[in-house]
């Protein structure tokens, strides 16, 4: 507890002086976590509060720092392949997709249809449970304490389960390969999946009536933190925040990766980009990939999985550096390695969604009161094993 | 109403809640350890080795060295043998003098077993390994990783079944072959006799006696 020194003159600070000339408060500077079920794993905020209100804000990470990238300089292109499950672990199958399409660019590798169909349920699958246990963690940071999280981390069981009876592991998959994908499905996992999926919709009802009219959620809300196109814009931010905000950049349409233009969806949009916007994308995000898991669960045809030219051991693409990315459920999730035709990167690097996200936290969160700092930071859908890499 | 949608939340919760009396949807948690999920079919915890019969002898490793290079977090530790023993095709090979792994750095990724080109290192499924010994009660020697064939068809019956054919075709392609090189080696050796016959009953006088030929090896 100490005061600080005189913040920034957006706000109109205190402390003020009474009639008579006596000060009436200081500023209080409080540090967040780094150790709070609240901050979603290891990040502090240093907040400098004035009564309530938050007049500073200065996120501090890294405690969760262990060195993703240097590691993936120093061994093979295969098995950098685990370690990428592990930077968003809610997300494994989308890291590892990202991964794969940045190294199949560099090598020319082309993936089988089916492989591709399956890439898409593993992703669009992926995007369900990470949203669903998105919105039980933002709902509990408001308060509402266990019940939304136990019944979104039900279902979230249900496709972890898929993953892990054809990968091997719930959370961390390692599933997708150079020119494919490790394990083909059969039949009676694809009964099962689109089981799941059916079910899914009825989940979601049961969820928003649940949850989105709530008048203590919507006064939670509705009107905090709002973030600006122009902001959103400048500060790079991508995923659900920016299409909160009104911007329609969705790299599904965009790039058009994979075989995402053969699938009917549409991107929602928000209006102001406030917590109720980015909590409602969410929801209408999972519509609208329950509608891609179907056309892809209806369209997948039998065939290799496997590109026979992509091999296992010796795999030494050729020199040149490339930049792969895919909209991960929390953004733009990109790849940047250079090859010096080496087993393994010359330089490896990676443009993580939340990392970026994070950045405006503190224009989001000053002039609001230190209770919404939680559910802002909440409303950003980070990992911290993204964010410190 | 204000409130009315409140009210309509804690709907939800009664009919949950109710709910997981009667339905199993609606209450998914199992009291381990009295009570356990069966296992998914392509589950994978930490390596071992597979062995043929004996399990000193009939382990399949070759020592390799493979998995040691591309285990990403480096968790496994091999010295190669200074001898060498028959593989199940009948070839000299080195075996693994020592091979280790460390279960508390190993993360369960499965490269090893990818990356291994003789079937012999494969993905076991037990997961209670806890020990109070936090150094050598998580070092798995190769005694301890050591498994059957036979445990490996138990644990994953279509796998297994692809490796064991795998092999066999791999060793009949080798037994072909070595029986090629052995008529082969026949076929010259008579060629040699029958040229060394040859000049000697062109040159009956003062030439040197063909050298008896060395026998074929037997073929394994």
């Amino acid at each position: 507890m100490s005061t600080t020194t005189f913040p920034s003159d957006k706000f109109e600070v205190r402390p003020k002086l009474d009639a008579q000339g006596v000060e009436l408060g200081q500023l209080l500077e409080v540090s967040m976590g780094p150790h709070h079920p609240s901050t979603h794993g290891v990040f502090r905020m240093d907040v400098t509060l004035d009564g309530e209100t938050v007049v500073k804000l200065k996120p501090v990470f890294g405690y969760l720092h262990r060195n993703h990238e240097k590691i993936g300089e120093n061994i093979s292109y295969l098995a950098t392949m685990p370690y990428t499950d592990r930077l968003d672990y809610f997300c494994s199958m989308t890291n590892n997709w990202a991964y794969a399409l940045t190294i199949e660019k560099l090598a020319g590798l082309q993936v089988p249809e089916r492989a591709e169909y399956i890439r898409v349920i593993m992703a669009e699958l992926t995007r369900l449970q990470n949203h669903t246990s998105l919105i039980g963690f933002f709902v509990q940071d408001m308060g509402a304490l266990g019940t939304p999280m136990m019944y979104a981390f039900r279902e979230r069981e249900k496709i972890l389960d898929l993953f892990e009876s054809v990968s091997g592991a719930r959370m961390m998959c390692n599933y997708m390969r150079f020119g494919g994908v490790r394990v083909d499905v059969d039949d009676e996992w694809l009964a099962q999946a689109k089981k799941v999926v059916g079910d899914y919709g009825k989940f979601l009802d049961e969820f928003g009536a649940f949850l989105s009219g709530n008048e203590i959620l919507l006064a939670r809300t509705q009107g905090v933190a709002p973030l600006s196109k122009e902001l959103a814009i400048n500060a790079s931010i991508t995923g659900p925040m920016l299409r909160a905000a009104g911007v329609n950049y969705d790299l599904r349409k965009v790039d058009k990766y994979g075989i995402y233009s053969r699938f009917d969806f549409k991107v929602p949009l928000g209006e102001t980009g406030d917590l109720y916007d980015r909590y409602m994308i969410r929801v209408l995000e999972m519509r609208e990939s329950i509608k891609i898991l179907n056309q892809a669960l209806a369209g997948i045809s039998a065939g290799p999985i496997m590109d026979p030219k992509a091999k296992l051991r010796g795999f030494r693409p050729k020199a040149g550096e490339v930049y792969g990315r895919i909209e991960s459920p929390k953004g733009e999730l990109g790849f940047y390695v250079i090859s010096d035709g080496g087993p393994n990167p010359y330089r490896y690097r990676i443009r993580p969604p939340s990392y970026i996200n994070l950045t405006i936290l503190e224009d989001m969160c000053l002039g609001n009161k230190v209770a919404d700092v939680i559910v802002i930071l909440g409303s950003v859908d980070i990992v911290l094993g993204e964010v410190d890499r | 109403m204000l409130g009315e949608q409140i009210i309509k939340g804690m709907a939800v919760t009664a009919k949950n809640f109710f709910g997981s009396y009667v339905s199993k949807d609606r209450l998914t948690t199992v009291q381990y350890p009295e009570e356990r999920l069966p296992q998914k079919y392509h589950t994978r915890q930490f390596p071992m080795l597979v062995f043929d019969g004996d399990p000193e002898k009939g382990l399949r490793c070759v020592a390799c060295t493979i998995c040691e290079k591309e285990c990403p977090p480096k968790c496994i530790y091999i010295v190669k043998s200074k001898d060498k023993k028959p593989d199940y095709k009948g070839q000299p090979q080195l075996y693994p003098a020592v091979f280790d792994i460390d279960i508390s750095v190993c993360m369960s990724c499965q490269i090893c077993v990818e990356v291994c080109p003789f079937e012999s290192i494969k993905m076991n499924t037990e997961f209670e390994l806890s020990t109070d010994d936090r150094f050598e009660g998580l070092l798995f020697h190769k005694e301890q990783l050591a498994k059957s064939n036979e445990f490996y068809h138990q644990l994953h019956p279509d796998d297994a079944k692809d490796s064991d054919a795998v092999l066999a075709a791999e060793k009949a392609k080798a037994e072909a072959k070595a029986k090629a090189a052995a008529e082969a080696k026949i076929k010259a050796e008579a060629e040699a006799k029958a040229k060394a016959a040859a000049v000697a009953a062109a040159a009956p006088v003062g030439a040197p006696p063909a050298n008896p030929p060395t026998p074929p090896p037997a073929a394994k």
